[in-house]
């Protein structure tokens, strides 16, 4: 008989990926920010309970951190980063939203039959949990590789790391990750920041690969 | 004791961060910058000669005290050399003094985050390291402001965070290997205790593990599926920066994960971890050789040759076994030397003919003798030739894949060879020729470049016993 913290831990931990997948398919910028404040929020939520499961008061520092960084802070600025820079409208794509769906799917089974194939000693949580957070990640990676626009890369890239807070939490008495999801906020600070001060407009006028192969130096 | 020593290593540096960023003055700065690198730089002597220590966070063995000599040494020559390049920078008004305090605090950093990675005992403190290692050099890549510089920086950004992110990921699954074992909590992490248990660990799990650190860090090493962003960061950083980086920041990815191939070789049941190794290594010597002829800027070629060496030292070590460790090991050094003094050279030309052109840069040897000595010292060096250390270490690795694995010493000998000659063909124009119309005069320290030259020459031509034997026993460690 599993009992209610499992369930809890374990809805919570799907929430997160479910909202992964919700990500995928946005297609415009404010639509991705909310989403993604969305995915920090479940993210916390999700922390907070491993916490409060686990006994582990330290890790409400990291739920708490989610909670005021990356589902209000981090949004909010970019949100007006993106309307200073006046570039509200679609999300140019790759491939359509079907396949990069079909690919998501592919994904996540493969993070489940690649973690459940090697942790057969660990416990039954830890288990799906890493199952779900593997499953964010790559996800996370997914988008970044979706899109060109500088602001949801950064955004896929959050996604990702969220996935890393959830897998780290999950890990029973993992130390250091108060430690490490600060310097998971301290970097992701610096690509909101490297943002403003390398002002990369360029990114936001051109996806075009030739612009790119010029300013490599190469091209006479 | 080894705590003053652990102060210098790593409390000289974060200081500086801060005092580096309240002073305004550049020749006060760069000075400053010199002498936090020369306290870390004795400091890590220190400990060459003090007693080994293993405590919960940090750690100091033979093989992490060679690694940090070696970090503080070429660090504090390059900020020797950085004090003589900004002022040019300064003068042509491609850094303003602002930008300048900024770039001293995150060069001192970068060299603390460095040191804490390779003397730490803990595998989350280690990535920590290198995560803000990758940080301050990120910023410093892109501090130009020029399109070129923000595209290779964001790029750096992009694929440097992914990667430090998968290593983190790779970290967590060691911990629940660890955990199992060892209980949970800070001892789980604790490098030490893992090699000393590894035999007992889960082996699918650790095999896992080993994938995702290999890709991370593998990211940073610029190993060559994995390596677009290593010339871009290379071309458009300051030249001090592509020096620390390619003599130092890929050094330490490449001893993150030796120190995983440890623990993985510990265990008989899990992946073994060589043959991975050995693939990208010799994939990343060819793949950088033949990009090697097609490169028209001049630090996008040295950056390239970069990859190439680290394939080989990857090669080498993937190998495994006392000699091909040992070789690799000499390898490290020495690639690590004749490509800072490499570059050091570069960055001079680079100013005094005011491109990184290699089609528009001719004649050095006219117009700038003592800088076309240094550069063609070093790409003698650095292409294998002897009497110079590189040689040596080349020489070892070939040698010792002859007698395990004669059909990739073959693949390994043709990859260096076309390497030499895409370097001699590339420099001869820039060396020799008519000389370009523009020549700016540059102040050149040339003293870090020709030290650097001079060790590797010295251990071509000789190497002291003494050091043969502490390499000896390195390379037994790492089995």
């Amino acid at each position: 008989m599993r009992d209610i913290g499992f369930d809890t831990g374990h809805f919570l931990a799907g929430t997160v990926l479910v909202i992964s997948f919700m990500l995928l398919y946005q297609d415009r910028i404010f639509g991705m920010l909310k989403i993604f404040a969305l995915q920090a929020l479940a993210l916390a939520a999700a922390v907070a309970w491993q916490a409060h499961t686990q006994n582990a008061p330290h890790l409400f520092v990291t739920a708490w951190l989610a909670f005021v960084m990356k589902a209000m802070i981090i949004p909010w600025t970019l949100h007006r980063m993106v309307l200073k820079l006046g570039i509200q409208r679609d999300i140019e794509k790759v491939v359509g939203v079907g396949m990069t769906m079909l690919g998501g799917i592919g994904l996540t089974v493969l993070a489940v039959m690649v973690v459940f194939s090697v942790t057969e000693g660990a416990a039954g949580f830890t288990r799906e949990d890493l199952a779900f957070a593997l499953a964010v990640i790559l996800l996370g990676l997914l988008t970044m590789i979706t899109r060109r626009n500088a602001i949801s890369q950064i955004i896929g890239f959050m996604s990702l790391e969220n996935g890393l807070i959830l897998a780290a939490s999950g890990a029973k008495g993992m130390p250091l990750v108060v430690e490490i999801s600060v310097a998971f906020s301290v970097l992701i600070a610096f690509f909101v920041f490297g943002v403003f001060v390398f002002r990369i407009r360029e990114r936001f006028d051109t996806v075009d690969v030739d612009t790119l192969d010029r300013f490599r130096g190469e091209r006479e | 004791m080894t705590s003053p020593a652990f102060i210098g290593l790593l409390g000289a540096p974060a200081a500086a961060v801060l005092v580096l960023a309240l002073v305004p003055n550049y020749r006060v700065s760069a000075a400053l910058n010199s002498l936090a690198s020369l306290i870390a730089l004795v400091a890590a002597g220190s400990l060459l000669f003090g007693p080994r220590y293993q405590g919960a966070l940090l750690l100091i063995d033979d093989f992490n005290v060679y690694m940090v000599v070696l970090n503080t040494f070429v660090g504090f020559t390059a900020s020797v050399f950085s004090a003589s390049y900004i002022g040019h920078e300064l003068e042509t008004g491609r850094l303003t003094p602002a930008y300048l305090r900024f770039y001293h605090a995150m060069y001192q950093a970068m060299m603390g985050a460095m040191n804490l990675a390779l003397v730490s005992n803990n595998l989350g403190l280690m990535w920590v390291g290198i995560e803000v290692a990758t940080l301050s050099t990120v910023v410093m890549v892109g501090i130009y402001r020029t399109p070129a510089a923000i595209e290779a920086a964001w790029k750096y950004f992009i694929l440097g965070s992914v990667g430090i992110g998968l290593a983190f990921f790779g970290t967590i699954l060691i911990y629940l290997a660890a955990e199992q074992v060892l209980g949970e909590g800070l001892v789980a992490l604790t490098w030490t205790r893992l090699v000393a248990e590894a035999a007992t660990f889960d082996p699918s799990l650790l095999s896992l593990a080993f994938v995702f650190l290999l890709i991370g860090y593998g990211t940073k090493i610029g190993l060559a599926p994995l390596h677009a962003w290593l010339p871009d960061a290379h071309a458009e950083g300051p030249t001090p920066v592509s020096a620390v980086l390619s003599g130092l920041l890929l050094n330490v990815a490449l001893y993150a994960v030796l120190r995983f191939k440890m623990i993985l070789a510990a265990n008989a049941e899990a992946l073994s971890p060589g043959p991975i190794m050995m693939v990208m290594g010799l994939l990343s010597l060819i793949f950088a050789a033949l990009m090697l002829y097609r490169r028209r800027d001049i630090k996008r070629l040295f950056a390239y040759s970069s990859i190439e060496h680290m394939g080989i030292m990857t090669f080498a070590f993937g190998m495994g076994g006392p000699i091909a460790n040992l070789a690799g090991l000499l390898h490290m050094t020495m690639h690590s030397l004749t490509k800072s003094a490499i570059f050091y050279a570069v960055g001079h030309v680079a100013q005094a003919k005011g491109t990184q052109k290699m089609a528009d840069i001719r004649g050095l040897g006219e117009t700038h003798p003592l800088l076309a000595w240094g550069l063609a010292i070093g790409v003698v060096a650095i292409a294998g030739l002897p009497p110079f250390g590189v040689f040596t270490s080349e020489f070892l690795v070939v040698s010792s894949t002859f007698a395990r694995e004669p059909v990739l010493a073959v693949l390994l000998v043709i990859g260096i060879l076309i390497a030499l000659g895409a370097l001699f063909m590339r420099l001869q124009g820039v060396l020799f020729g008519e000389p370009t119309t523009y020549n700016a005069p540059v102040r050149a320290s040339s003293a870090p470049m020709f030290a650097h030259l001079g060790l590797v020459l010295a251990a071509g031509i000789y190497l002291p016993p003494p050091l043969v034997t502490w390499f000896e026993q390195i390379a037994k460690l790492l089995g």
